[in-house]
């Protein structure tokens, strides 16, 4: 608490962490590249130095504010000192933006237009180094990095995988994996946070727009799109539409436009998860299965376990991922010769994710020995093709998804957000559905972004404890409890992404705009605007089970072990 | 592959400085000194066991100037280039090591094995300039006359 | 035999002294890292084979034994390194001081000066027609005052019982008998130590801060990652005399209550960690180390880390990183080491002359500290001396004491009588003192006014034949290498400073890049994120500053007064002395020489890549540079 003085006005000061956040508060953007509000201080780009009324130069992200602080935080000095340092950086850059996957949204780039840098006086003698294009979900481009660590503290702090380091010193230091391997031939999970929090386009999402502009313009084939919840209340912050607000009509009317013969909803077979996984659950719990169960919809958390908790493999839920149970009952759909109509079907989902990519790859979920979606596309690319398509999203017309894969209910639609799964599986097994009881199991303490939640609900006589857990890294914390005996859970949801799919690593990303809360409460609007909340009311879905399902269920809906 | 026999060095190694995180670089130079290089795999493996990730591991390793993935020669020879031996002339004593050992900047260690050749900031022997270090001996006063020598003299130890 | 508690410490120091006063004669040879280079562990042994050889004569002291007691001990740094190995031969009192002794001496230096009471007269140090039998007669060593280096040179750097029979650990006994910690940190306060690392930060206020804090565990570090080239002051300390860097450290950790000690040595000092390593398995072994130490509630355990290589581990942050097993990078302060060093607990960091300062403070007393240096930088200084210089080595003399005095005084002035240019003080952190400044006193304080650091004590004299464009563009070299690359200032902009610098070396300078340095130079020095980051420009600053003119003649005129830079010298061949032998023409790589047979030669100076050849080769010294 107290009051400093920047650039001559008084700001007040509560709880802020750093002289750099009192400074933005007091609506001044101070530039920063390694500065992330989540992840530990770093300190390395310098950009961020302000001067005090002595002269003397400090980072703001490294100091604490005090009161009467006096400070400055663009004097003809640090003006100069930080057009050195992007000029600095400029020179050991890669600087063909015109073709990079970042521009426009690039901080170094706006840095430089700015500060209206317009040459750079030194030779770039920096050698040329190799993309790595070999994960499905990201490209890693050494060429384009700033150093400033992002990815290497995201990968480390908040996912706990740590597949990233700064490898060499000085000016050979690179970002790189363990012998400079490729992503993908690494313990990568591929949640992509790493490319959100990378201020250039050193690490982008590994592209599938070109394949889907393919697919689209080949009549021989029927191309089916599937779009996950999270991309919804996403897509539309590029085209001016309010932000977090569900922008699905005007998605399945684009999707239209651009060719796709069938637009069904994800949301649609976030119920069907729901049908299967509870009834797993209860299965293991009254037949002594191996408990706790853990959810299986986020493909980056799976990949952690089997890689580095293989003895909690059986833990897993067998149950496909919403995408990969939509695919497999699409691609069946169409396997009927009559509904098939001699056209092969691909099917693109549109996910806020870039571990799906990867999760499509992994042949424990092919059905007949064939991978079920074709293609993933991010909410970051859904913005590019639209963008490329011309048409104009933000005054279409709303459309609704393609039956028979298009009804779905609220529960369906809170799969996007940390705690959404869990909270739809109660809605399942509580008999009652009417609105006071959906209010209270909301109460039940799976909502909300802090990063382990526990609670415990009665359940035919018997305690169930859930645990709750976005964020990888706290995943690690959750098993720990579980291995040391000092937590008996019978559920475990963990999604890879501090706040759930909504924050996925393929969502668009602006610097410095936190969009968790906004994107989460657009979630919980859908729900409480829909007709049903929980699955075995979807009378669609009912009709499935009952009609298609029946028999295959085990085939297309569940993964063949890890 | 690595023979076994490494493994179970490693485990020596690790076992004296115990399983934990700041273990890494006491094992990693033990183990250099073992094998006079850092096998990839027993960077990997000790990782494994003190708990840390593979690409910590190698972060740290690639940071130390000591540490090298390339196996080096019987004898490491590290001529000073500290501010003292600079003034003394030690830059035609690297080059003589060079040219006498078919070396350069780029190519640290002779095909046979025998001598890895580097350089290093002070052997803190400042008086005795120019020096060179060969293993853990010092050598005082260079010149690259007595280089020759003392390739000489190596030569017919190490055969 | 352990030490278990005060009573059992004195009579061990009443036994050792007992020991050493019944030696008839002690060899003490100088195995500090010069000497053992010069070949000294050879005379060790040479001497220890022929005393054990000689009837009537033991090798250790054994009471009741009729024989002579002649006893061969491995010394630290006798300072003089330039002449080694050193060999000194002590009889009580009387020491004589043998030069550059070699195997073949040895016996002779038994004979005469061990048996027999005659002195090798060949192997003094001879100056100016005079000859010198006692150290502390020979100018180099009389002009200094050592404490820090007291015991280097006078006893056996591995005897735990010799360094107690010299008064070693009655510090560490006064503390925790007759003082209580708070007493320890204020005497230490009081003296106005300051840290002898770089930054000069007063020891007694860190330790004050380590000892007010909330959480009691703590941690007690040693830097010995001594990396400035042409510095070896706190290693000759650490393989010297390793008992009283640790007797300095117990008496810290005491202080400000703390059980663990690490010592951080550079990779480079195999010897220093050899002796240290060796003096805690001693002191272990005896109860020094451990629990309860000499029977009291201090209990304490000392630990080991090598360096790996990285010179910016000598940042306070980078080691405490690099010990817990990361990568040796600074990071941001705050917090400060005191607050959240290793382990994130508080820390008391200090280098190796810190700690070995502590005993004798704590022993005289702060106000006895006092009287030596001056008032703002109290005490004694390391320096180690090299360059072009008579007498290169390691030294201590009091704090303000002038440069002209260790140059001239200490340092027998100038390599073959050549012409004082500039001293580099402070290694790739400092900067250059010149002629101007060799009346000036060498404290902190002054010392920084001009632009340079005391630094860890590093001094490299240099003389006319010195470039000091060369000179910025070599510690510009180191810092650019030793970067660890996570500051953007540091890692881009040392490297752009380096790329100008060389530019300017190979003649190809502009003056816009002599503007761009030194804005460069500025940026980094106000932006790098840690203080090697910061004081990397100083070299560079400090040579503009002072030799300005000596930048321009290289970008202007495209000229080295000095003939260093290559790229600027020209070969020319006199015709006076040209016999037209057409060696120097076959003999040249480029073929940039022609001239007839017995015709005086000419050499092309746009073809000649200044590679020396014909120099070195031509029989009538016809070539010169220009």
């Amino acid at each position: 608490m107290g009051i400093m003085t920047i650039d001559g006005r008084e700001v007040e000061f509560t709880n802020e962490k750093n002289v750099l956040s009192v400074i933005r508060k007091a609506g001044i953007n101070v530039p920063t590249l390694c500065y992330q509000p989540e992840l530990s201080i770093y300190g390395a780009c310098r950009l961020c130095t302000v001067e005090d009324s002595r002269g003397k130069l400090f980072a703001s992200c490294s100091e604490e504010p005090r009161d009467g602080m006096v400070i400055y935080t663009n004097t003809p000095k640090l003006k100069k000192y930080r057009k050195m340092i992007v000029e600095l950086l400029l020179a050991a850059h890669c600087r063909d933006c015109t073709i990079c996957d970042k521009t426009g949204n690039c901080v170094l780039q706006d840095l430089s237009y700015k500060m209206g840098i317009k040459e750079v006086p030194y030779e770039n003698t920096r050698e040329r180094q190799p993309i790595d294009e070999s994960s499905y979900s990201i490209v890693r481009d050494p060429n384009k990095c700033v150093l400033c660590g992002n990815c290497v503290r995201a990968c480390r702090e908040l996912q706990g995988v740590e597949t990233l380091g700064i490898a060499f010193r000085g000016t050979d230091a690179t970002v790189m994996p363990a012998f400079n391997k490729g992503m993908g031939e690494t313990d990568c999970v591929g949640c992509g946070q790493c490319r959100v929090v990378c201020p250039t386009g050193a690490i982008t999402i590994r592209s599938n727009i070109d394949d889907v502009w393919d697919v689209l313009a080949d009549p021989n084939t029927r191309v089916v799109a599937q779009i996950a919840p999270s991309v919804r209340v996403a897509v539309g912050d590029a085209f001016g539409l309010p932000k977090g607000k569900s922008s699905i009509g005007k998605v399945v009317n684009i999707l239209h436009r651009m060719g796709f013969d069938e637009v069904y909803d994800t949301n649609f077979s976030a119920d069907m998860t729901i049908m299967e996984e509870s009834a797993e659950f209860l299965n293991r719990v009254k037949n002594g299965g191996t408990l706790p169960l853990f959810t299986s919809c986020c493909p980056a958390w799976v990949k952690f376990v089997v890689e580095q908790y293989p003895e909690y493999k059986e833990n897993l839920s067998t149950c496909r991922s919403p995408q990969g149970m939509l695919s497999a009952v699409i691609k069946e759909w169409y396997r009927d010769p009559s509904r098939a109509d001699g056209k092969r079907t691909v099917v693109v989902s549109f996910m806020p994710c870039t571990a799906k990519k990867m999760e499509i790859k992994r042949p424990n979920s092919f059905t007949k020995g064939e991978q079920d979606t074709d293609y993933v596309v991010t909410t970051t690319e859904l913005v590019k093709m639209i963008q490329a398509s011309g048409i104009n999203f933000a005054e279409l017309e709303p459309e609704q998804p393609d039956e028979p894969f298009g009804l779905a209910t609220g529960g369906g639609a809170i799969f996007g957000v940390t705690g959404g799964v869990t909270e739809a599986v109660i809605r399942r097994l509580v008999p009652e559905h009417d609105q006071a009881t959906i209010d209270a199991i909301a109460e039940f303490g799976m909502r909300g972004d802090q990063p382990i939640k526990e609670f415990t609900v009665k359940y035919d006589g018997m305690d169930v404890n859930v645990c709750v857990v976005s964020g990888l890294a706290n995943a690690h914390e959750a098993l720990r409890r579980v291995k040391t005996g000092e937590a008996n859970y019978h559920l475990i949801e963990v999604m890879a992404c501090k706040g759930g799919c909504v924050m996925g690593g393929g969502q668009p990303v602006k610097a410095g705009e936190c969009m968790s809360a906004i994107r989460t409460e657009g979630m919980y609007e859908i729900d409480a605007q829909s007709q049903f909340k929980a699955p075995d009311e979807n009378p669609a879905l009912q009709k499935l089970y009952a009609e298609f399902l029946d028999g295959k269920t085990h085939e297309l809906l569940h993964n063949e072990g890890y | 592959m690595l023979d076994q026999s490494y493994y179970e060095k490693a485990d020596e190694i690790i076992a004296k400085y115990g399983k934990k995180p700041s273990s890494l670089i006491p094992i990693m130079q033990d183990i250099q000194g073992e094998y006079r290089y850092l096998p990839g795999e027993l960077l990997t493996y000790t990782a494994a066991q003190i708990g840390i990730t593979e690409a910590k591991a190698y972060s740290v390793a690639t940071f130390y100037e000591n540490f090298s993935f390339e196996p080096k020669g019987k004898y490491v020879i590290k001529v000073c280039d500290g501010t003292a031996c600079h003034v003394r002339k030690s830059m035609p004593i690297l080059e003589e090591l060079y040219k006498q050992l078919g070396l350069s900047k780029k190519k640290h260690t002779t095909d046979d094995m025998m001598f890895t050749v580097e350089t290093v900031s002070c052997l803190g022997a400042c008086g005795l300039a120019p020096t060179l270090m060969v293993n853990e001996e010092v050598h005082p006063k260079m010149s690259p006359e007595k280089v020759i020598a003392l390739l000489q003299e190596l030569r017919g130890e190490g055969a | 035999m352990t030490i278990a508690n005060r009573t059992e410490l004195d009579s061990c120091r009443e036994e050792a002294k007992k020991v050493l006063e019944a030696y008839d004669c002690r060899i003490l040879v100088c195995s500090g890292t010069g000497c053992i280079a010069t070949g000294s562990e050879k005379i060790y042994e040479k001497m220890l084979g022929i005393v054990e050889d000689t009837p009537g004569v033991a090798v250790e002291f054994a009471p009741h034994d009729e024989k002579e007691h002649v006893g061969v001990k491995r010394t630290g740094c006798q300072g003089f390194c330039e002449f080694g190995p050193l060999v000194r031969i002590q009889k009580g009192d009387k020491v004589i001081q043998y030069i550059k002794v070699q195997q073949d001496d040895c016996q002779e230096i038994f004979e005469k000066s061990v048996m027999g009471d005659e002195i090798v007269e060949r192997l003094l140090y001879r100056k100016e027609e005079k000859s010198y039998v006692q150290p502390e007669e020979i100018p180099f060593i009389a002009k200094q005052t050592r404490i820090v280096l007291e015991n280097c040179g006078k006893f056996d750097a591995e005897s735990l019982d010799e360094y107690i029979a010299s008064g070693g650990f009655s510090a560490l006994e006064k503390a925790l008998f007759e003082m209580t910690p708070a007493d320890v940190v204020n005497e230490v306060d009081k003296s106005g130590l300051r840290g002898r690392g770089g930054g000069g930060f007063p020891a007694g206020k860190k330790w004050k801060q380590v000892a007010n804090q909330q959480e009691k565990e703590r941690y007690v570090v040693c830097n010995g990652d001594e990396g400035d080239p042409g510095a070896f002051m706190d290693g000759s300390v650490m393989e010297g005399d390793p008992f009283k860097l640790i007797e300095g450290m117990m008496i810290a950790a005491y202080a400000v209550g703390s059980a663990d000690g690490y010592i951080y040595v550079r990779a480079e000092y195999p010897n220093s960690v050899a002796r240290l390593r060796h003096a805690i398995q001693v002191m272990e072994e005896r109860n020094l180390l451990g629990d309860h130490i000499l029977g009291t509630d201090f209990s304490f355990r000392m630990h080991i880390n090598r360096g790996a290589g990285a010179f910016v581990c000598g940042e306070g942050s980078a080691l405490t990183a690099s010990i817990e097993g990361n990568r040796g990078m600074p990071r941001t302060k705050p917090p400060r080491t005191v607050d959240k060093g290793l382990w994130a607990k508080p820390t008391v960091l200090n280098n190796v002359e810190t700690y070995a300062n502590v005993p004798k403070i704590i022993l005289q007393g702060a106000d006895w500290f006092r009287t030596i240096g001056t008032e703002g930088s109290p005490g004694t200084k390391t320096f180690s001396l090299t360059g072009s210089i008579e007498n290169t080595g390691l030294i201590e003399v009091p704090m303000g004491t002038t440069l002209r005095e260790i140059i001239y005084d200490i340092g027998g002035g100038l390599k073959n009588g050549s012409e004082f240019k500039a001293v580099q003080i402070g290694g790739p952190s400092g900067g250059c003192l010149t002629e101007k400044h060799l009346d000036e006193p060498l404290d902190f304080d002054s010392v920084k006014k001009f632009g340079a650091i005391v630094g860890s004590g590093g001094l490299v004299v240099m003389n006319v034949d010195t470039c000091m464009v060369e000179v910025a563009r070599f510690f510009m070299s180191f810092t650019q290498r030793e970067s660890c690359g996570k500051c953007t200032p540091c890692r881009e902009g040392t490297k752009r400073m380096l790329e100008i610098l060389e530019k300017i070396v190979a003649g190809k300078g502009e003056m816009e890049d002599l503007e761009r340095l030194e804005s460069l130079a500025e940026m980094v020095k106000n932006m790098s994120l840690c203080g090697l980051g910061k004081s990397a420009p100083l070299p560079v600053l400090s040579t503009i500053r002072m030799f300005r003119n000596e930048y321009i003649e290289h970008i202007v005129e495209k000229k080295c007064v000095s003939h260093t830079c290559k790229a600027m010298q020209n070969y020319y061949i006199d015709p006076e002395k040209c016999k037209g032998c057409t060696k120097c023409a076959r003999n040249c790589p480029v073929n940039a020489i022609s001239g007839e047979k017995k015709a005086p030669h000419v050499i092309d100076n746009a073809k000649c890549i200044k590679c020396g050849t014909c120099k070195d080769n031509c029989s009538f010294d016809a070539i010169e540079i220009r």
